[in-house]
């Protein structure tokens, strides 16, 4: 099958790649771009494990091919620490508030977690559950992720996070 | 999953889409969100020979009040119908209906030309543009054309839109400022579609119903709009007598297929429950 040529950005990057019509994103981030920190979980659009940021919004890559993102760009995992290489406030967060057990859902869950604080930069533990209601956690009961979140927030906010974890 | 192969097209206009669309008739299909098509794709039920994409068309995208008449760009996505605080003001159901599909993520990418062409009866979206009274605007090789919703569904994934024809715009006439409404849905989770779902506007008017209208999802293999249901509250102070008796009508429309969301005794029977709960809020909402 003919390729065809795509250029986009990848965590500040420009890339440019051959790609086949019908490759998913999440199959090109992983195999062809070696970026393997965005998972696969169902497949099947449920359970958001393979969420990546694309123009500003958060997009289950399984569920979008390459060459949509053609002039896109992509904010993946591999991307969200900062540049001097310390912990992004959202992987600090659930680094210190427990926020992952097996860690499968964890990138999903902080590049999802990443555009919501973009939109609502101090979100009521409602707005949080609601704004990470595409992303399933089988291991933390959701408690942890919730504290991780709002201690992010607290973070970029200049604010000091006093809760423990559970 | 690896979807079939497909060449891929990114029109940058309508006629370019049209075009293309004519090219290659039934081989090509056009990809809006994706979030109904891709999935199809991946388990092979879709296996278009040429997907156009409608991403890069201008034309497609936005939200505009025309005086009597609201006209959202077929590619708007749902998460843009949330952010817009204009449209909310104006027809509240809208938001209310769109935070109840599928998940964040979902939203960002999903469109409204997307759910209300797609046909799947679970999609929440076009029964409540029969609610509304809404129309598709849809253009082919041919010219434009309007199409009620109320017209539209013929069977399920069979609507009336012919082959090459596109869908490029929504038209819903604005409704009275003073009005009920209330979409509710029973879903077993997030990202579910609907076990049961219904949609109702209203006018009341010194306690008395003046205008109703009650349009269901997933109760069958077409939305339902329920003109006689709708009939039945008109002029009622809404009383149980009333809700009863539009919920009666309304059952005799309903034929749900019985799947992981139960039996179709049971389905049916969660729809009479949303009419009651829908007609009640939007009461509500239309005298606060
Ligand atoms: C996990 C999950 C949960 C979901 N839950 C719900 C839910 O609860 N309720 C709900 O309503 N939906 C739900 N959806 C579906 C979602 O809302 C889809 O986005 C929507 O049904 C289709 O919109 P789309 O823009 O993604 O369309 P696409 O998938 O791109 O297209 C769908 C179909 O419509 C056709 N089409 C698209 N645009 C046009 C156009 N402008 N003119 C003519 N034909 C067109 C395509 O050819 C295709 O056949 C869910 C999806 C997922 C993945
Ligand atoms: S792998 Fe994409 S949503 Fe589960
Ligand atoms: S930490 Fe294991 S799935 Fe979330």
């Amino acid at each position: 099958m003919a390729k065809s040529a795509i250029k986009l950005k990848i965590n500040g990057a420009e890339v440019e790649a051959l790609v086949e019509p019908r490759t998913l994103l999440v199959h090109f981030l992983r195999e062809q771009q070696m970026l393997t920190g965005t998972h696969i979980g169902c497949e099947t659009s449920h359970c958001g494990v393979c969420t990546v940021d694309l123009n500003g919004m958060s997009v289950k890559s399984c569920t979008i091919f390459a060459i949509q993102a053609d002039g896109a760009d992509v904010i993946t995992i591999e991307g969200m620490a900062n540049a001097d290489g310390t912990l992004h406030a959202l992987q600090e967060g659930f680094r210190q508030m427990h926020g992952l057990q097996c860690g499968f859902c964890t990138p999903g869950m902080i590049l999802r977690a990443h555009r919501l604080l973009k939109e609502n930069p101090n979100p009521t533990e409602a707005e949080i559950r609601m704004g990470i209601a595409g992303n399933l956690c089988r291991c933390t009961g959701y408690q942890n992720i919730v504290k991780a979140i709002q201690h992010a927030a607290a973070k970029l906010g200049g604010r000091e996070y006093l809760e423990a974890a559970e | 999953m690896i979807p079939a192969s497909f060449d891929y097209h990114r029109p940058k206009s309508t006629p370019e889409a049209l075009a293309i669309l004519g090219q290659y008739g039934d081989d090509a299909r056009v990809v809006a969100g994706g979030h109904s098509l891709i999935p199809m794709m991946k388990l092979r039920m879709a296996q278009p020979s040429h997907l156009v994409d409608l991403r890069s068309i201008p034309e497609l995208k936005g939200i505009r009040i025309d005086g009597t008449t609201i006209v959202i760009g077929a590619m708007t996505t749902q998460a843009e119908l949330l952010g817009s605080a204009q449209l909310t003001a104006a027809v509240p159901i809208l938001h209310e209906a769109a935070l109840q599909i599928a998940d964040p993520q979902v939203r960002y990418m999903g469109t409204l030309g997307g759910n209300v062409a797609n046909g799947d009866p679970g999609n929440d979206m076009p029964a409540v543009m029969q609610c509304l009274d809404a129309s598709y605007r849809v253009t082919g090789k041919t010219g434009s054309r309007s199409i009620k919703a109320r017209a539209f569904y013929k069977s399920a994934y069979v609507t009336a839109l012919n082959s090459g024809e596109i869908v490029t715009a929504i038209e819903i006439p604005v409704p009275p400022g003073k009005h009920g409404y209330s979409y509710d849905k029973l879903k077993r989770k997030i990202g579910d579609y609907a076990t049961a779902a219904a949609a109702v506007m209203m006018t009341v008017s010194g306690g008395k119903v003046q205008t109703c209208a009650i349009a269901l999802t997933n109760l069958g293999p077409t939305p339902i709009y329920c003109a006689q249901a709708s009939a039945a509250i008109v002029g009622s102070g809404l009383d149980t007598a009333a809700i009863t008796a539009a919920a009666g009508a309304a059952g005799a429309l309903m034929a749900p297929s019985p799947d992981g969301r139960g039996t179709v005794q049971f389905r049916t029977s969660v729809g009479g429950v949303m009419i009651g709960r829908a007609l009640q809020r939007a009461y509500q909402r239309a005298t606060a």
